[in-house]
């Protein structure tokens, strides 16, 4: 089975962001980068399927030359083989969709895993561009996946209030959900290998941007909390806040 | 409050580290937040080892993570080995101490001075967690003089006699196979004793105050009866002991430092959010002091433990580079530890917090493995060329 997941190499969680001088970008300076948390539930699926069905697993990644680190740290979870598309200039979502279709078309994939979004700028595009640029059926926000013999497979796939399952047939795209698995931690043997492991670089075409950015900046900062009142005199005055000001009630 | 720092790296020691090294401790960090944090402080509450907890160990590669691959090993560096044990005992100084005997004295010695069949037999299966070993040296006589011990070993045709007990033995009772050290026609040697072998026992030790997440053994051994190819066919003199030592302490060095960054990390937390006389406890300038000190040294420590491990990966790392590194790194993290509990005032005693575990685990840590003034004799008779000892 000749499996790809299309991972992206993102802002560590704890990592303070700073907007660069332009208004428009981050500031990277200080920036620790690690493996898009959702990727990792998509690189266990296809380590799984690998384990269960046979064949190869290899990880696909955007991004400027510092993105094969991330790249090695599929290969420490156990990923075969690696393919840089090369950039130097961020992509925006269609950007990315494209580089990874004009890549991957030709090594006719049976199945594509994504995260469900990346963590950096959370657009939620890549897997369904990606799948309509491929023209393979996209299931996406996968919780819960079954692979059977002659190629087709059930997908549960979260959605607002409840699940939906979905039928389908390979090779399809597939976009995991936190839920999906339990990713594997890097085997001290895996993160030693990972280096011997071969990257394919891969110049991406580009393509005109689609999304143009004006501004970035920080959301406010929260207010203190306010006092209303004590015991329950203050219930109704409360009430009316949550549902006059809050609008949430 | 927008600019405090983020974790606990203040000399930037992570832009000396490899994308390998970097990536190993990594690891280990999210193993201990995920898998051992949730779980020790009912564990050292109940005086239990979290036995559940070593096949994930061993899968992430930590037991014999030096011990080269044909043997099962990850053939890694040995920054990688003390980075690894140092963030294991971030989470507690038991875990530290069940990896350090597992690799450290019981699979090195084996790959060291064992045979060939006896590297073959336990190497793999002891890298794989399958099988646990513990290092059986201290007696109850005989502490930081263990040239003197009194257990002997006796040759009668293909077998050998053991007979003696051993003390304060980590993961002791849990042991598939122990390295007991003897002596034979006077001179130290090293014997693979197996569990279950007749005349062989080894009864848990109840009432610590210190490691309580971690098992700690008697070993009796009367007319111990094992077979003569059971004996480490390299190891002789105390030296092969010591040698074994010297590899744990290493192991130390970096646990240390682990536990002391627990212990600082949680003050500064508590000491930005507890809100005494109307501001944070964090803004007043003893506690400040405190917070700094801590720091201070654990940055210092930090910097012996990396240039230590690469002297280590160098080969011109010798014992006593190891004991300034073991004597100092576990004093700072003991005086950290005291330091945080006085920060956190009644809430330093409580198992809401991780530091009175730390500051008790770290009391055995300061005198096993040779205590803090053995480590000051071994470096006084280092510079002086007196030793003190003897």
């Amino acid at each position: 089975m000749n499996i790809f997941v299309c991972i992206s190499h993102v802002p560590d969680t704890t990592t303070k962001i700073i907007i660069g001088q332009d208004g428009k970008s981050i500031d990277r300076t200080e920036v620790t980068y690690i493996l898009n948390p959702y990727d990792e539930f998509a690189i266990e699926a296809g380590l799984q399927w690998k384990e269960s069905k046979g064949g190869e697993v290899t990880a696909v990644c955007v991004g400027s030359p510092e993105v094969k680190e991330t790249i090695r740290k599929a290969f420490a979870m156990g990923v075969d083989k690696g393919i840089h598309i090369v950039t130097d200039s961020p992509f925006d979502s269609y950007g990315t969709a494209r580089a990874l279709a004009d890549t991957l078309r030709e090594r006719r994939p049976d199945v594509v895993f994504c995260g469900r979004q990346s963590i950096d700028y959370d657009g939620w595009q890549v897997p369904g561009m990606l799948a309509e640029l491929l023209g393979m059926p996209a299931v996406t926000v996968v919780s819960s996946l079954e692979l059977r013999e002659d190629g087709t497979f059930t997908a549960e796939r979260d959605i607002e209030g409840g699940k939906e399952t979905i039928v389908s047939r390979l090779p399809a795209l597939i976009s995991a959900q936190k839920g999906l698995n339990n990713p594997r931690y890097p085997k001290l043997q895996g993160i030693m290998a990972a280096k011997k492991k071969p990257i394919e670089d891969v110049p991406a075409v580009q393509t005109p941007p689609r999304v143009r950015v004006l501004e970035m900046f920080k959301p406010p900062l929260k207010s203190g909390g306010r006092i209303v009142g004590e015991g329950a005199g203050a219930v109704p005055e409360l009430v009316r806040l949550l549902h006059e000001e809050a609008k949430v009630i | 409050m927008d600019d405090a720092l983020p974790g606990t790296d203040f000399y930037r020691l992570d832009d000396m580290l490899s994308e390998e090294e970097r990536l190993a401790r990594a690891t280990v960090r999210r193993f201990v937040d995920e898998r051992v944090l949730p779980i020790i402080e009912g564990a050292y509450r109940d005086g239990r080892f979290p036995m559940e907890l070593v096949p994930e160990l061993a899968a992430l590669g930590v037991l014999g993570a030096t011990i080269p691959e044909e043997y099962g090993g990850a053939g890694a560096s040995n920054v990688i080995h003390g980075l690894m044990l140092g963030e294991l005992e971030r989470g507690d100084s038991a875990f530290r101490s069940f990896a350090s005997v597992q690799s450290d004295l019981v699979m090195y010695p084996i790959f060291r001075y064992g045979s060939e069949e006896q590297k073959r037999t336990w190497l793999p299966r002891m890298a794989r967690g399958e099988a646990i070993g513990c290092f059986g040296l201290t007696e109850p006589d005989h502490g930081s003089d263990p040239g003197s011990m009194a257990t002997k070993a006796e040759r009668e045709g293909e077998t050998f006699i053991l007979n003696g007990s051993k003390m304060w033995i980590t993961n002791g009772s849990i042991a598939d196979v122990a390295v007991v050290w003897a002596k034979w026609d006077g001179e130290i040697r090293g014997f693979l004793v197996e569990r279950g072998t007749p005349g062989f026992s080894s009864p848990e030790m109840r009432g610590k105050h210190s490691l309580r997440a971690s098992v700690t053994s008697e070993l009796v051994l009367q007319d111990c009866r094992i077979p003569a190819a059971n004996m480490l066919p390299s190891a002789r003199g105390l030296k092969a002991p010591l040698s074994c030592l010297t590899e744990a302490r290493y192991g130390i060095a970096w646990g240390a430092v682990g536990a002391a960054t627990m212990c600082y990390e949680t003050a500064l937390s508590y000491a930005r959010t507890r809100i005494q006389f109307g501001r944070p406890i964090a803004s007043f300038q003893l506690v400040q002091e405190k917070l700094v000190s801590m720091l201070t040294e654990i940055t210092k420590a930090q910097l012996l433990c990396l240039r230590l491990g690469r002297m280590m990966d160098g080969g011109t790392c010798t014992y006593a580079h190891v004991s300034l590194a073991k004597r100092n790194n576990v004093d700072i993290a003991l005086t950290c530890a005291r330091l945080a509990r006085e920060i956190l005032g009644a809430n330093g005693i409580s198992d809401e917090y991780p530091v009175m575990r730390h500051m008790n685990n770290l009391e055995s840590v300061r005198t096993y493995e040779g205590t803090h003034d053995i480590h000051t004799l071994i470096l006084g008779k280092t510079i002086t060329g007196f030793p003190a000892f003897r």
